[in-house]
Parts: C-alpha cells; sequence; structure tokens
C-alpha cells in the first residue's frame, strides 16, 4: 500500500468558517471543581510556607533530603523519616523567558515576560529543584547557576500556597 | 519465545489538519475504515480493539475513550483505551501487542484519535492541568515552560546552539513535502526558525509542532493470520515503556532516562544489541526540534551530546546513513498526539515494506524504531519493527 | 491448556466517604505496602505497573504522570487504563500471559470526595451536541433504563428494594464498608425521587479507597504465595456509546463479558458452576439485571430470588457478600477492584463473618457507569 492511493480523511475547517457562521458550533465551559486532599506530606508544607519557611522530608537509607516532602521515599520504597528545615535560597538549574500565557495567549504589550525556572533549594539534596518564578532580573542577565532568594508575601497575606514565594530573585545585587 | 508473534498487516490515516469538520469519532472512523480496506479485511475479521487518545480537555468530553468506541470499531466487541499522555500513539501498538502476543485474540484494530480543534481558545490551555495541582499549577505554568526548561538545560549542558538545533525543524518540515497527510510541509531555513517569534525563550514558534486534528489507525494479527492476509507481514519485534518520576523538577533534565530504559526493553525482546548498527531508520518523537535529538540519545542511536554531530554530519537526512524522521514527524505532518504516535509506526511499517513513495528512503532497510514521549517529561514508548 | 494467572498479594485501605488524612499519593502507598508485604517482593521484582485512571475523575490531564512513585515504580514499565480495575487486571493477564513478564502490579484509587461537581461531571461525559445541551442529571439516563426495566416485567419495584436492604445489611459485616445500615423496603421506596423510579437510596453513594494486587505467573506463584487465587477467565466489551441507539434493557456488554470470561474459564454453566458474585449495583436494579445478562438468572427471575433469599448469604448464589456499591460505596474505577478484593478474601477463607462457606469459584462484574456501555467480568477461583 502507499498512502498516495488512498484518499486520505478529514476535512480541513477555517476558523472563519466558525467565526461566519458557516459551520455551526457549541460552547460549553465545564463545571469541574475539586478540592485536593493535600495529605501529611504537602499538608505540612503549605502550612509551613504560610509561616514563611520551607519544609523537606529526609530519607534516613539514600540520605535524600526531598523537596516538596513526601511521607514515602519514592526511590527506596520506604517511609521517609524525618521533617527537615532547608532555606529560602537556591540555584537556578535551568529557566526560560516566556512570552505567552497559560492558554497560549501572548502576553500583554509592555507586560514582561515570565521567567520560570527549576531552581534547586539549599539545604536540600544536590539536584532537588521546585518550579518557580523569578522577579526583579532583567531576563538577559538571568544565567544556569545563578544563585536566588526567595521573596515572601507579608505573612497576613499568606495562604498555605506556592504562591506565597511571590517569586526567586538574585541573591545578590 | 512463548508469545505468539504480532504483525502489523494494515494500516490507514487521515490527514491532519488545524482544524477538523469531522468529529474525533469520525475521524477514528476514517482511518480505520482505510486500514482495514489496506489489508482487505472488514470488522467482521476484527476480535478486538484497543484506543489510544490523549486528553480529556482537548475533545471537552469526560471518559473519552467511551466517546470515541463506536467510530473506533468498538461496538460489541473488547475494546479498551491504554493511556500514557504523548507517549499513547507509539503506546497503541504495544496495547495491541500484547492482546494478541498473549495469545487471547489473533487480530486487533488499533485507533489513535485526537481533536485537539474543540479545545477553546487554544488546546495549550488544557495543559495546565497536567502540572502538580498543588505545588505547580498555582504559578500558571504553560506546557511550553518544560520544553523551554529542558531544551535550556540539553543546549547549555552540551554547548549546542539554537541555529544547530533549528537544522531539525527545517529538515523534518522539508521531509513533509513528500507527505500526503501532511499539515505543515516547508521549505524553510534556520533563519526563519531563528527569526520566528519567541514563546518562551530558547523555544521559538517554529521549533514546535502545531496543534492537530487528526486520526491513524494499523491492523495487527498473529503470525499464522498474517501469513494469510499478506506476504509483507511487518513483524513488531520489541516493545519498549518506562516512566520517570512526577517529581520532575528534581531530575536532570538534559538526559531522558526514560527513554534510554524503554529502549533497552524494546532491544532485549528484539535482540538488538548494537542500536547504532542494527536500528536502519528511526522516528523519534519530535514534537519540538531539540527532542528529535535528545531522544535519538536516549534511545542509543547517537552517543550522549552527539546527536547533533549526526545532524550536521547530514546523516539523519533522509537519504542519509540513518534517517530519522523521514516521514516529516511531528514537525512537518502535524501532531495530532496519540495520532502522531501512530503516524511514526506506519511511516517505518511502509518505510520496511518499500511503499512509503517520494518519502522512501534508499538501502532496503530491514529494521526500524519509532518512539513517543510524553507527560512532566517523564515517559519514553518505543516499538522496533523488522520486515 | 493456556497457563494460569494468580493473585498473589492483595493490598487495600477501608472505604470510607472522604479522607481527608491521605492525599490520592498516601491513598495508594498504604495499599501498595500492604500488598508488596503479602507477597513477599519490592517494587524491583516488578516487571509491569497497571494503574487505572481517568483523568477528569483525578482532576488532572494526562492523569498517568501520577500513578508511579506511590507504587514505587519509577522508571518502570507504567501505563494507566483508563477503565475499571478490571480493566487493567485483564492488561495484567494478558502481559503475563505472553511470558514476557512474572510480576505484574494493578491498581486502583477513588476520591470521590475530591470531586465537588459530580453531578457536572457525569453531564460532561454525555455528546457534547446531541445530548449534554439538554442538560438532564446523569442519573435520568439510570431512571429511562430503570422504568424500562420494570415495564418490560423484568422485576418489581419492591424487588430492586430489596436489592438495597441486603446489600446494606451484608455492609454491615464488613468492616472495610462506609455504608452499612439495617433498613427496609418501606426506607427505599420513601426515599428522595432523584429521576423517578430512581430514588435516593438506590443509588450507591460514592466512597474514596485504593486498591492494590501482585499478580504473578503460574511457576511463580508458589514462591510468592500460600493460597493463591486464580484468574481463570477474564473479559470485558463495549456497547453503543450514543443514547440513541443502545439496547436499553438488556446490559449487552455485561452478557458479552461474561461470555468472554466463560469461554476463557471453561464455564458452560455459570449459573451452577458460580458459588458467589460480585456484581455492579450502583443503581439498585443494576444488580438484577447484570445477573441476568451474566445468566446468573434467567430473565426476569433475579428480582424474585432476591427477594427469595437466594442472593442473600447462605443463599444458593450469595451476591454483593461485600455489601456491593450500596453498602461498601461507589469507587468509580475502583469499583471492580473492591469486587475483586472480596473474592479473595472469600476464596482464601479471610472473610471473617461474612465467610461464604465453600467458595471455590468467584464472578466479579463491573460496569464503567452512567452512561457508558462498557462492563468487564473476571473469573476467580480457589
Amino acid at each position: 500500500m502507499e498512502l498516495e492511493k488512498f484518499e486520505l480523511g478529514a476535512t480541513p475547517l477555517k476558523e472563519s468558517a466558525i467565526k461566519d457562521g458557516s459551520v455551526l458550533t457549541l460552547h460549553k465551559k465545564p463545571n469541574l471543581r475539586y478540592a485536593w486532599d493535600n495529605g501529611v506530606a504537602i499538608g505540612r508544607y503549605l502550612t509551613e510556607l504560610k509561616e514563611g519557611r520551607i519544609i523537606a522530608r529526609k530519607c534516613n537509607k539514600c540520605r535524600r533530603i526531598m523537596i516538596p516532602p513526601r511521607m514515602f521515599c519514592e526511590l527506596c520504597w520506604r517511609p521517609t523519616d524525618e521533617w527537615v528545615y532547608v532555606r529560602d535560597t537556591g540555584t537556578v538549574n535551568t529557566f526560560s523567558i516566556c512570552y505567552v500565557n497559560w492558554d497560549a495567549s501572548r502576553i500583554k504589550e509592555g507586560e514582561k515576560p515570565h521567567i520560570p525556572a527549576v531552581i534547586e533549594i539549599d539545604g536540600a539534596s544536590p539536584g532537588m529543584g521546585i518550579l518557580h518564578v523569578l522577579g526583579e532580573v532583567e531576563p538577559d542577565k538571568v544565567k544556569i547557576g545563578m544563585k536566588v532568594r526567595a521573596v515572601w508575601k507579608k505573612p497576613e497575606e499568606r495562604e498555605g500556597s506556592i504562591t506565597d514565594i511571590l517569586y526567586f530573585k538574585p541573591a545578590r545585587g | 519465545m512463548a508469545y505468539q508473534r504480532v504483525a502489523i498487516v494494515g494500516a490507514g490515516i487521515t490527514k491532519f489538519v488545524r482544524r477538523a469538520q469531522e468529529t474525533g469519532k469520525e475521524l477514528a472512523a476514517q482511518a480505520s475504515k482505510m486500514a482495514l480496506e489496506s489489508c482487505g479485511m472488514t470488522m467482521k475479521d476484527i476480535e478486538c480493539v484497543s484506543l489510544g487518545t490523549a486528553p480529556d480537555a482537548f475533545d471537552g468530553v469526560h471518559m473519552k475513550g467511551e466517546y470515541l468506541s463506536d467510530g473506533s470499531g468498538g461496538w460489541r466487541k473488547p475494546y479498551m483505551r491504554q493511556f500514557v499522555g504523548g507517549g499513547t500513539g507509539v503506546f497503541a501498538p504495544v496495547h495491541g501487542w500484547y492482546h494478541v502476543a498473549s495469545g487471547m485474540f489473533d487480530t486487533c484494530l488499533v485507533v489513535c484519535s485526537e481533536k485537539m480543534s474543540s479545545c477553546h481558545p487554544h488546546p495549550q490551555g488544557a495543559f495546565k492541568t497536567i502540572f502538580d495541582h498543588t505545588t505547580e499549577q498555582p504559578l500558571n505554568p504553560t506546557l511550553i515552560w518544560i520544553f523551554a526548561l529542558e531544551m535550556n538545560r540539553f543546549m547549555s549542558t552540551y554547548g549546542i546552539t539554537k541555529e544547530e538545533i533549528a537544522l531539525v525543524s527545517v529538515k523534518n518540515k522539508k521531509n513533509a513535502m513528500d507527505h500526503p497527510a501532511a499539515q505543515l510541509p516547508m521549505e524553510i531555513t534556520v533563519e526563519d526558525v531563528m527569526n520566528s517569534e519567541t514563546l518562551a525563550w530558547p523555544v521559538n514558534r517554529l521549533d514546535i509542532s502545531p496543534a492537530s486534528d487528526g486520526a491513524a489507525a494499523i491492523v495487527l494479527a498473529s503470525e499464522h493470520v498474517a501469513k494469510r492476509i499478506t506476504d509483507k507481514p511487518v513483524w513488531i519485534d520489541g516493545v519498549g515503556w518506562n516512566l520517570d518520576s512526577a517529581y520532575w523538577a528534581t531530575r536532570d533534565l538534559y538526559y531522558p532516562r526514560y527513554v534510554e530504559k524503554a529502549a533497552r526493553m524494546a532491544y532485549k525482546m528484539a535482540g538488538i544489541t548494537e542500536p547504532q548498527r542494527e536500528i536502519e531508520i528511526a522516528e523519534p518523537y519530535d514534537p519540538f526540534d531539540y527532542k528529535e535529538l535528545h531522544h535519538m540519545e536516549g534511545l542509543l542511536l547517537a552517543d550522549r551530546g552527539k546527536a547533533v554531530e549526526m545532524l550536521l554530519d547530514g546523516k539523519t537526512q533522509r537519504d542519509g546513513d540513518r534517517p530519522m524522521c523521514p516521514s516529516g514527524g511531528a514537525l512537518g505532518v502535524g501532531n495530532p498526539i496519540a495520532a502522531t504516535g501512530l503516524m511514526k509506526i506506519i511511516e517505518i511499517f511502509l518505510q520496511l515494506r518499500g511503499e512509503a513513495g517520494k518519502r522512501q528512503v534508499p538501502g532496503n532497510p530491514k529494521c526500524g524504531l519509532a518512539q513517543a514521549w510524553g507527560d512532566l517529561m517523564q515517559v519514553g514508548t518505543v516499538v522496533v519493527m523488522r520486515i | 491448556m493456556r497457563e494460569r494467572v494468580a493473585i498473589a498479594g492483595l493490598g487495600y485501605t477501608a472505604f470510607t466517604s472522604v479522607s481527608p488524612g491521605s492525599s490520592y499519593r498516601e491513598l495508594t502507598y498504604e495499599a501498595a505496602v500492604k500488598a508488596y508485604e503479602e507477597a513477599g517482593i519490592e517494587p524491583k521484582d516488578v516487571d509491569s505497573f497497571v494503574c487505572t485512571s481517568e483523568d477528569m475523575l483525578e482532576g488532572y490531564s494526562i492523569s498517568d504522570e501520577y500513578c508511579n512513585d506511590q507504587l514505587g515504580a519509577v522508571l518502570k514499565p507504567a501505563q494507566t487504563i483508563p477503565g475499571d480495575f478490571l480493566h487493567s487486571l485483564a492488561v495484567g493477564v494478558m502481559h503475563i500471559l505472553t511470558e514476557q513478564f512474572d510480576i505484574v502490579v494493578v491498581q486502583a484509587l477513588s476520591k470521590a470526595s475530591n470531586m465537588k461537581t459530580i453531578p457536572d461531571l457525569l453531564n460532561f461525559a454525555f455528546d457534547p451536541v446531541l445530548n449534554r445541551p439538554l442538560d438532564v442529571t446523569a442519573y435520568a439516563l439510570a431512571g429511562l433504563e430503570m422504568n424500562r426495566f420494570l415495564t418490560d416485567g423484568r422485576a418489581t419495584r419492591e424487588q430492586c428494594a430489596a436489592v438495597v436492604v441486603k446489600n446494606k445489611a451484608n455492609a454491615l459485616k464488613n468492616p472495610l464498608a462506609g455504608y452499612g445500615a439495617s433498613i427496609s423496603i418501606e426506607h427505599v421506596l420513601e426515599s428522595e425521587p432523584v429521576a423517578e423510579p430512581v430514588r435516593l437510596l438506590d443509588i450507591a453513594p460514592y466512597a474514596d479507597g485504593a486498591v492494590v494486587m501482585v499478580l504473578c505467573s503460574e511457576k511463580l506463584a508458589p514462591s510468592l504465595t500460600d493460597k493463591p487465587v486464580w484468574i481463570t477467565g477474564i473479559g470485558w466489551s463495549t456497547d453503543s456509546p450514543t443514547i440513541e441507539s443502545r439496547d436499553w434493557s438488556g446490559a449487552v456488554a455485561v452478557r458479552l463479558a461474561g461470555d468472554m470470561a466463560y469461554r476463557m474459564a471453561g464455564i458452560t454453566c455459570p449459573a451452577r458452576e458460580i458459588d458467589l458474585a460480585e456484581v455492579n449495583d450502583e443503581i439498585s436494579f443494576k444488580e438484577l439485571q447484570h445477573l441476568e445478562a451474566l445468566r446468573l438468572f434467567e430473565p426476569g427471575q433475579a428480582g424474585r430470588a432476591t427477594e427469595d433469599g437466594q442472593t442473600s448469604p447462605g443463599g444458593a448464589l450469595p451476591v454483593n457478600v461485600s455489601g456491593g456499591g450500596l453498602g461498601v460505596g461507589h469507587l468509580f474505577e475502583c469499583s471492580g477492584a473492591q469486587k475483586v478484593l472480596e473474592l479473595v478474601l472469600q476464596l482464601r477463607g479471610e472473610a471473617g463473618s461474612r465467610q461464604v462457606p465453600g467458595a471455590g469459584v468467584g464472578l466479579a462484574q463491573a460496569w464503567r457507569g452512567i452512561p457508558t456501555t462498557s462492563a468487564a467480568v473476571a473469573i476467580l477461583s480457589a
């Protein structure tokens, strides 16, 4: 068989056909809401964020200090052993300069690009990073290996969320 | 070998388009019909059906597998959907493989259908909910973030430039000129890629595959049935899949260990000890241009950090020593997620049979591979095929 | 003769209306630890992991991402099946029958309490163009089907209510069950109407829980367990997904799935050869409909048999001794797992005060729920 010998299905449709109504569409916004149980590990993590601290969990077998914390070590397959406070500073493992929003729309004219980064947190085991964003830095100044520090919301504004850290900024300068 | 040997005996595909008039069901039915016709079979000959399709959020239907069942030929048959995120398309024949290899069935219709355009305003929006709901989603991430973070890590680890990586996009979009299902066949230059809109540095518009609607299907048969149907069965000789931790930010993104594990599993089953010599043609998953290189290394088809040299030397061109994505890949043919993986399987099927038309690679390859990838940079699925 | 597949390890949590103390990860971890402990294995011994997940039930797109850490399955072959646990079990069986895999782990989880808009969620499974705009509750579909079932003379309203009475009473003897109660037929008939003839007590209430099982090949079974339970038959099927063209009374998919499982297990007279059954009873009448589709009773006879106590513990064919969905709770994709779990406990003689004497062959059946027509069946023997 050769594809060229078949009439292939799928009829391309232009966006304009939807806009001008020559092809009819139905819209429906799903009403799907969830309230996820945080459980023990993430529950404590969020509670500590509200207090302006970052907490990790240690496995005494592989000796990894893990963030985000978890009640079991997924590599050693055993319960983790102790809570360990880690610092709110870290190192940029990798980053991006992003000009689109989560829904693929372009950021507004004049709005600064988002700078998502994987940040290896000081005090956690090497390579233990979290996803967050960088702020108070020009995009062209961001480098892999750069030291950064958390900028927290005011205590009264914190709600027990990863966004209680507004962003990470360069540790010096 | 205690299992039934399994062959691909027929294939079908729709055009990949930005927005199809057809529903997901109708696309699935079109691809399935072509697959059956291509090997002279009917639904009566099919004993079971396996479906692959990516997140339900694309189509906006809960339990999408149930919704798509009639279009996929599942009516009153053992019908099951499998799911490994972006790896689903190449996992589809794996799922079909164990249906037949187990001896429970002799024939299986494998269908992958994707209708991304139903998701408004853009299918990318559906991807926000792939991130951890508590520790990541509040940051409003987009899927492009993780690609950009991974690409940056890959580039900086080996000192590879964006210009070098852009050559993958140039190659694949050009290859797609010869694919009748292609959505984005183009003759472009490295400069075009570099000058296209920056979405999330280092990712530009032309580094990325498009959102697409489309479907693909294949027919699997056990050895004794396959030999009755065709004199050119293509054998699934090795299957492999592997899933790394969801704690993606805690592992180094420069190298896909899960792809290597999946490949080693498939190679072991297929008796392949020297992949760089034995795998003559491959369709690594290329939703972004750097992924082709990243995956060649994970698949052990290139040494670590060296895939880019094969690219620069022209070895991965269609007429090169080791053609990669001769179809045009996700970058050129389009990327209706699950259907893309199966499109790659179909390309290797046609290439090994010498039926790839203008896309045919020289040298009568006898052994090829298709691979897909997905989730939070986490899953690898691999199929090794021989004629 | 094809190789048989054994269930060699069993891990589970209790089934509860809420589970705020554990995240979905911690719930599965709890079940997995027990399953591995029982089989005396570690995750590294496992050849593949099959998880059960459906994106919008988990509240994730690409929910398979989050299936493996809590199973110890990092960098292992792992996949998900958007189906019932019984579908995943079928995958595990196929894996082992290829003889490329010796040990396979199968998992399912319900965090129903975390889903805050279940009626909308179920409505979101309807055909988006033809049915969804009518904005009827998913239970209306159960009402349509039940009405047809009653009008066709397949059972009386009271007989359907008797299913609820039986299953909730059975659940009182199951320490894992969340919804045991001692109620009467009148309680059911007088409960709040939802979509007549379906009333509130006809509907299985939602529950949380996790189940993990270790499957292994026949040759490996003696080294993992003293009490293997064998999966001798497995089948699955799907009827028409469209409301416009489905068979409203017959549960065709259940019949086809059952026939496939019986064929594989070499069962020719199910009513005589099956000792106990755990069937889907998400809505009261479904238990009767499913028993008949499975040829465990003649059409129109399951209702009377229930009234007569034939399906009660101590009857000729005990059905849903565990309490079923009505008594244990509806566990979404984990529903079939609870049923297999009960059979394994019964076939091992570990079911405590609800033990069915002499249980040798059991049947578990799942249905994927409103509005689907997908079903799966497993036959287990001691």
